[in-house]
């Protein structure tokens, strides 16, 4: 009996030995590329161990390339413009590829191995940018569709980001997608606290995260997003500000008051927020208790269509025409805009009319 | 177990008759997750043709060789699993060291394979029907053409499929299956003619 016990114990452990040996000696003899150089934009040079593909190797090197499916080459999102060293297409990145793109060497960095040395180019921004843990630790109502969710960061612990800057959240797989997706969304709460962001998301009829946000998240639920990322924070000027938000738009516009009213500025700001009646109204209160805080910021909702029983006092009509009304000039004016596509493009429509540059517009549009 | 079972019947049997994918349903996982489109699903299916027919002759010599003069033949499971995963990976780093345009065309489908279950299966239903080191080989690369050609047919059909209205509940892997169903039907119009057990 124990001669039979060990014999099998024998024969597996021999024959996974013999195996594994074969491919250790495999590994460093026909995988093994040596040090390879990626050189970054240019300028930045990495040392690295060639042989793996190009998303893992800068994820080691620190530099987080957004990527929904994990590198099984399913989600298309990790996308890189490699300018030498790439070699050819594989026929898992063709699918996700347009002509224009194969054309501009824009590869899979999931799919392509670093093999030997390669230029690439990533934007700027994405150097900051990392994947983060956190737990849900509460969900609240700001109105009939737009909740406020609360994330308390596990690993990395703390995040670094200006305000007005976004994350992109995960959506892990349920009912509505097969494989976890991606949907940005900006970060309301004050930067100040490392540990914490705070989210306004708005039911989309359909919309995959949204939907997941709304019926299937729990309070303690464990989620993955990564950031930061966006050029949508306050420039260091002398002139004016205005802020034109509406619905979820809040977000970013909130985290950028807070900021200000922290550092004690005392710019002249509006706060032009649209919404269709009292109940798309939200978060008026924190609104006046910024206006004590700051002395020259004037928070000024607007309702396009007010309930009879809303007994609504304050401006009436859409937020392109309430803007019109109290702008006097737009010479002297800096403009942060976040919205629907469509309210964004009328808005700067007005805005341009009335003299303010247009490259002093700053908007983040949220389809 | 089978007296009239020649390497060319069992060739011809593991395509058609006793297709591994359309009667025995092994393989589903990449069959219905690569069959999107032809080009691709040609890859994958050279891929599956090389693999099934080496490993088969591995296995058989493996079992043969080790298995059976120590009288292990019940860890032939665990033991399949490993030749075909170390056997797969050294395949790829071979494939991808010395040839990027094999790579590209074959190489990358590698990995998809190591864990598809026809390749076990027909390493296990060598063992069951008892083949000889030949039958093996014929088994193996019949098995594997059998898999390619169904492959082939699913990813020709799903292409069609593209501009057809397909009800939101069966996107996807719903109507694959049962198209994969249908399939099977088809080929049980075969059935009986080759015998192999």
């Amino acid at each position: 009996m124990s001669t039979a016990l060990l014999i099998s114990v024998g024969a597996i452990s021999g024959i996974s030995a013999f195996l594994a040996l074969l491919m250790v000696i495999a590994d460093a003899t026909i995988a093994n590329y040596g040090e390879v150089k990626i050189t970054i934009n240019k300028d930045k040079e990495l040392n690295v161990r060639g042989g793996k593909p190009l998303l893992g190797t800068l994820m080691e090197e620190g530099i987080f390339i957004p990527s929904a499916c994990g590198g099984r080459g399913s989600c298309g999102l990790c996308k890189v413009k490699v300018t030498e060293g790439a070699g050819q297409y594989l026929p898992t990145e063709l699918p996700w590829m347009s002509d224009e793109e194969q054309a501009e060497g824009i590869r899979l960095s999931c799919q392509l191995k670093v093999k030997n040395d390669m230029f690439i180019e990533i934007p700027e921004e994405l150097f900051n940018v990392k994947e983060f843990r956190g737990t849900v630790s509460s969900i609240r109502d700001l109105t009939h569709d737009i909740k406020e969710v609360t994330l308390e960061l596990i690993e990395p612990a703390e995040i670094d980001m200006t305000a007005g800057q976004f994350i992109q959240l995960q959506t892990p797989e349920y009912e509505l997608t097969d494989e976890p997706v991606y949907r940005a969304y900006s970060v309301a709460s004050n930067t100040k606290d490392k540990r914490h962001i705070e989210l306004e998301i708005r039911l989309v009829p359909n919309g995959i995260c949204t939907t997941y946000v709304h019926n299937y998240m729990k309070e303690g639920d464990e989620v993955t997003f990564n950031g930061p990322y966006g050029e949508f924070y306050l420039r260091n000027t002398d002139r004016e500000i205005v802020f034109i938000a509406g619905g979820s738009g809040m977000a970013p516009i909130k985290a950028i008051l807070l900021n200000m009213a922290d550092a004690g500025n005392s710019r002249r700001a509006r706060y032009f927020f649209g919404a269709k009646s009292k109940r798309d109204l939200f978060l008026v209160e924190e609104m006046r208790e910024l206006e004590k805080r700051l002395p020259n910021f004037t928070f000024i909702p607007a309702l396009s269509n007010p309930e009879p029983d809303d007994n609504w006092d304050g401006e009436t009509g859409l937020i392109t025409d309430v803007v019109a009304k109290h702008l006097e000039s737009g010479d002297n004016v800096e403009a942060y805009l976040c919205g629907s596509p469509g309210m964004i493009d009328a808005c700067i429509k007005v805005l341009t009319d009335k003299g303010v540059p247009e490259e002093l517009i700053y908007y983040d549009k949220f389809g | 177990m089978n007296a009239q079972a020649v390497p060319v019947v069992i060739f011809f049997a593991a395509i058609f008759t006793n297709n591994i994918l359309l009667s025995n349903y092994l393989g589903m996982c990449s069959f219905l997750s690569v069959s999107r489109e032809i080009k691709t699903s040609v890859g994958l299916g050279v891929a599956v043709i090389f693999v099934m027919t080496c490993t088969s002759m591995l296995n058989w010599v493996v079992y043969h060789g080790i298995l059976v003069p120590l009288g292990l033949e019940y860890l032939r499971f665990i033991v399949f699993i490993i030749v075909i995963a170390a056997f797969v990976q050294l395949v790829e780093m071979i494939i991808e060291r010395v040839s990027e345009v094999l790579y590209a065309a074959l190489g990358i489908f590698l990995p998809l394979i190591t864990v598809n279950c026809a390749i076990l299966g027909v390493s296990l239903f060598m063992v069951i029907r008892e083949y000889t080191f030949i039958e093996s080989f014929t088994f193996g690369l019949g098995s594997g053409i059998g898999w390619f050609l169904a492959i082939m047919a699913m990813a020709g059909i799903r292409q069609k499929l593209k501009r057809a209205r397909v009800p939101h509940g069966l996107e996807g892997a719903g109507i694959t299956l049962i198209i994969t169903g249908m399939m099977a039907l088809a080929f049980m119009g075969f059935s009986g003619m080759l015998p192999i057990g």
